[in-house]
């Protein structure tokens, strides 16, 4: 399993993304730095959480026009995988990778917390497929701009291609504050239409060890990583 | 003059800046005519106008100390764990396994009450310059913050913008902010504190430090341009309020979290090699400190062209550039030969380089603007000359002891309970905390009250069988305590801290101190500072945990009104196991006991507390009294006790008392509890003030622990002479019943402390 962790000027959840899966893989991710416009060929991209070129303009906005934006799209069109976490998810939206938008949270304020996520049924996808639908994940998330919003037409159009692939869901009938930004339909991550690449909001590296609160990201990664490999 | 300043083609306002000064230029500068003629007289001449700036800025209380200097030198700084104190940008202890903790707290209060977002968020900015500054990599933020009365219509929006500003900073660098306290009182309305502490990791032998070394090395200033803003920081926040102060606003610094990311991974990748002799973070009074600083420590000089200084305004002067606290910059010394080797690590991470000027031997700061001489002073009186002050005080202490009998009430037992889970200062801070990111780097294990102190996993320390080593980080102070009584006070912001720290199952290794008082020339508020330094420095010799850093901020006064006083104290610990950490929350079926409070106590004490304030709508009486054998002895034994792995929760009793800390325990799981009374109390009711200030007293030096090895304990707390009482055994009732006096509902009780602070942000909660 050969991965990469891209690294923009502002990027800060490399480092835990890097330990995540090294600590799945054995293998340290190589480090690919935003300037690069070669690339190896990798199983694996993860775009990192952070708050790239201090999302000035628009979350991701200038992170989208870096020149390994183009090395990205290349290693997509050759059919591989990218995973984009939190700002990472800004900047897949950003770059145009993935549809729609990730407007400010609903109550305006930055929000860093605990949720659980719930695994929909979806197209076939190298992040999922090992899990069960309907699964549940706890994942905190730490964002001020991860509210997903999706005209109506894209909507229908994501829910027909089965590309909602993480939702938030409550665990107690009464629960109101199960949803951390107010997104559309709670959506928590998206799909490309070839379900090669994922956008989430919740940080999975984050939970890991048991000392998170829980190891429900290992998993998760785990998954992906087996997946991939095959 | 315009004619002089064109002939000499030097710009008007620079040449202004090197006219000769007038006593009035001092005085509105901040500086005393004694001190005038002082500089004048040690300079052997007239300072010009940018010489002048520069002494007022090292003058200043915030940069000399010189109220507080007499005093701060009488605190115990060593212990063999201390690798650097007070002096450094931070404090530095050693760990174990060639790992040291770099630690500093520091206020930003004057600029955050003028402009609550910026002014603390470059408090936490700051802060985070002063840890990487000496080769850490920045792991955790904590902050102690006093807002004004709830009430008061000005407190939403500081407690909101401060808020937002902690966040933003910290959130965007990617440094989690795990904990600390936010407390509210009337005497901080015109005058809020926030204060931000940064704890780093480095290796022992990798720290370095702001001392200049070698004659003709180059100078190099890095980061970001300079800019007219923060100009004369430094004098504004050591001086007091008035209604204008708003008026300051352009004197508070813009922070770029950003930019200080950059600088953050520049700065260390540039340490990792060898090329950086000293180096110094440029805080407050920005360029001049840092410039002043360096070539003293190293008792030497420095030449500077400040031509060369990267400017983000034009026709900047030299007055404006010395004194300027733009952000996110700092001053160097490297090797020489090594600047290109350097500069190609900023030109990657897009920040200025520029190499500024050279150190040298002659003791003495030139600087040249335009070709011109625009200031050239000896450094030995800019900081061995600057005033120590022996001003007069007072200590004074409130020693009459109240009874529970003084205090009557209609209240019964379970409208206290709800009064002090409605009070903002105990109530859940939750809304607070969830605007802070706690949980980027990956390593926090506890943050914001999960345990009595926030910790942190240490990155790289992992072992077979073992997660690794954890740090643990308080920020403590009673400030109504230390307003009865300073000496009490101060030792008990230290003892609590200790407390805090050994409840997470982490050993107390040292401080870092935000001294936080009114203004110094009254003779009470003097007073304070004294006698709460005074009983830091007990509580701190005793319990072993020196003082390795620390910062003052005096003239916390508007329109001549005290805030109340309030020394801060900081306080790490480390832990071999992070697995062996404890959190606040009991399980089912744990006994809690009680340590530190023996079968036959008696009374709780009243006076100073949560308690008495809702009685009384005050709090006057002696503070509880603080025994320090009895402190060290409660936190040996809760160490001794977790070591072999007996604990599962601890929780320190403070503020509200022992029925307060009790829900506290319970409230995460929704457990009952039918509590144990002491014999004398079994036929009370609940309006009775000797049950009520058992309930709710603030007896010191007690820790109540969650366990499942209840005779084991007995038997340990036995030998070791350690005095407790078994509160009783948890059930999934969710009712805690005081025998059939009275009976809580602990999801009622837990409700409401989840909603006091968002009702009183004016949110409806909701779920």
């Amino acid at each position: 399993m050969r991965s990469g962790v891209v690294i923009f000027p502002g990027s800060n959840c490399d480092r835990d993304m890097i330990v995540a899966l090294r600590k799945i893989t054995g293998k340290t991710p190589i480090k690919i730095w935003h300037k690069e416009y070669d690339i190896p060929n990798l199983d694996l991209i993860v775009i990192p959480g952070g708050f790239t070129f201090g999302d000035y303009l628009r979350c991701g906005a200038l992170a989208a026009r870096s020149p390994v934006i183009t090395s990205i799209k290349n290693h997509i069109s050759r059919g591989g995988t990218v995973l984009g976490v939190c700002n990472g998810f800004q900047i897949l939206i950003e770059a145009k990778i993935l549809p729609g938008s990730l407007i400010r949270n609903k109550k305006l304020l930055f929000t860093c917390r605990e949720t659980t996520l719930q695994v929909q049924s979806c197209i076939e996808n190298p992040f999922l497929s090992g899990l069960k639908i309907g699964e549940c994940l706890k994942f905190p998330v730490a964002h001020n701009e991860g509210n997903y919003f999706a005209p109506e037409d894209l909507l229908k159009q994501l829910k027909e291609e089965g590309r909602i692939a993480l939702k938030y869901i409550k665990q107690k009938d009464n629960e109101k504050n199960y949803n951390p930004n107010g997104s559309t339909e709670d959506i928590a991550g998206i799909l490309s239409n070839n379900g090669k690449v994922l956008g989430m909001m919740p940080h999975p590296e984050r939970a890991i060890n048991y000392l998170h609160g829980g190891t429900d990201g290992l998993k998760f990664l785990t998954n992906c990583v087996e997946q991939i490999i095959g | 003059m315009e004619l002089q300043s064109e002939l000499l083609k030097i710009n008007k306002n620079e040449y202004l800046a090197q006219q000769k000064s007038k006593l009035e230029d001092a005085l509105e500068m901040g500086l005393t005519k004694d001190e005038y003629n002082l500089i004048c007289e040690k300079i052997d001449k007239i300072p010009n106008i940018t010489e002048l700036g520069i002494f007022s800025a090292m003058f200043s209380e915030h940069c000399s100390y010189k109220s507080s200097k007499k005093w701060l030198k009488t605190l115990p700084t060593e212990a063999s764990h201390v690798i650097q104190g007070p002096g450094e940008n931070a404090g530095v202890i050693d760990i174990g396994e060639n790992l040291a903790a770099v630690f500093k707290i520091e206020s930003h209060n004057h600029p955050s009450f003028i402009e609550p977002y910026q002014g603390s968020a470059t408090g936490v900015g700051g802060i985070l310059r002063d840890v990487f500054t000496m080769g850490a990599r920045p792991i955790a933020l904590m902050n102690a913050l006093r807002f004004g009365s709830p009430d008061q219509p000005l407190t939403k929006h500081l407690v909101s913008g401060v808020v937002r500003g902690i966040g933003g900073y910290g959130n965007c660098i990617g440094i989690p902010t795990v904990g600390g306290e936010t407390n509210f009182d009337k005497s901080y309305d015109g005058n809020i504190l926030v204060n931000a502490m940064a704890v780093g990791l480095a290796k022992k032998d990798r720290i370095f430090y702001s001392a200049a070394t070698g004659a003709g090395n180059p100078v190099i200033y890095v980061g970001a341009k300079t800019g007219r803003d923060g100009i004369h920081g430094a004098t504004m926040a050591s001086a007091e309020f008035t209604e204008n102060s708003t008026e300051k606003r352009p004197t508070v610094q813009v922070g770029d979290p950003f930019t200080g990311k950059l600088l953050l991974e520049a700065c260390l990748e540039l340490m990792n090699t060898d090329v950086v002799l000293s180096i110094q973070d440029m805080g407050a009074a920005g360029l001049t400190s840092s410039s002043v600083e360096m070539a003293s420590k190293g008792s030497l000089g420095m030449n500077l062209n400040l031509d060369l200084v990267p400017t983000r305004e034009d026709k900047m002067t030299s007055y404006e550039i010395m004194l300027s606290e733009s952000q996110e910059r700092m001053l160097m010394i490297l090797k020489p030969g090594s600047e290109e080797k350097a500069k190609s690590i900023f030109d990657k991470w897009d920040l200025d380089f520029a190499n500024i000027g050279e150190v040298t031997n002659t003791g003495r700061l030139i600087l040249t603007k335009h070709g011109f001489e625009a200031c050239n002073l000896p450094l030995e009186p800019l900081v061995e000359d600057a005033p120590e002050y022996n001003k007069p005080y007072e200590i004074k202490a409130i020693k009459k002891v109240l009874k529970p009998s003084d205090l009557k009430t209609n209240l019964t037992i379970i409208d206290i309970l709800k009064i002090i889970f409605k009070n903002p200062n105990i109530a859940s801070k939750k809304w607070i905390w969830e605007q802070y990111d706690s949980s980027v780097m990956g390593d926090t294990i506890f943050a914001n009250g999960d345990s009595d102190a926030s910790l942190v996993k240490i990155h790289g320390t992992e072992k077979k069988g073992s997660l690794g080593k954890g740090l643990a980080i308080t920020t403590d102070c009673t400030p109504r305590y230390v307003k009865s009584d300073p000496i009490i006070g101060g030792m008990q912001a230290v003892c609590e801290a200790a407390r805090n720290i050994a409840s997470s199952g982490a050993k107390p290794l040292a401080i870092t101190n935000n001294l936080n008082f009114g203004n110094p020339d009254k003779k009470n508020v003097m007073g304070e500072i004294v006698g709460s330094i005074k009983g830091i420095s007990q509580a701190a010799s005793y319990l072993s945990t020196p003082i390795v850093s620390g910062n003052v901020s005096l003239y916390n006064e508007t329109n001549g009104k005290s805030i109340l006083p309030t020394p801060v104290i900081g306080m790490v610990g480390a832990i071999d196991e992070v697995e062996n950490s404890l959190k606040i929350s009991a399980e089912p079926d744990n006994v809690l006991i009680a340590l530190g409070q023996s079968e036959n106590f008696k009374a709780g004490w009243v006076g100073c507390s949560i308690y008495q304030e809702i009685i009384n709508k005050k709090y006057d009486g002696a503070p509880p009294p603080i025994n320090l054998e009895n402190e060290k002895k409660v936190i040996e034994i809760i160490l001794k006790l977790n070591e072999q792995k007996l604990l599962t929760a601890a929780h320190d009793v403070s503020d509200g008392g022992l029925l307060t800390t009790v829900c506290e325990m319970l409230f995460k799981y929704n457990l009952g509890l039918d509590i144990n009374l002491p014999s004398n109390l079994i036929n009370c009711n609940c309006y009775d003030p000797l049950l009520q200030s058992w309930c709710f007293g603030e007896d010191q030096a007690r820790i109540i622990i969650a366990t499942k090895h209840i005779k084991k304990i007995q038997l340990i707390l036995k030998e070791n002479n350690i005095d407790f009482f078994v509160l009783g055994k948890t059930n999934s009732s969710s009712n805690l019943n005081l025998k059939d006096i009275t009976t809580i509902s602990i999801p009622d009780i837990r409700k409401l402390n989840e909603k006091t602070i968002p009702s009183m942000m004016g949110i409806k909660q909701q779920g």
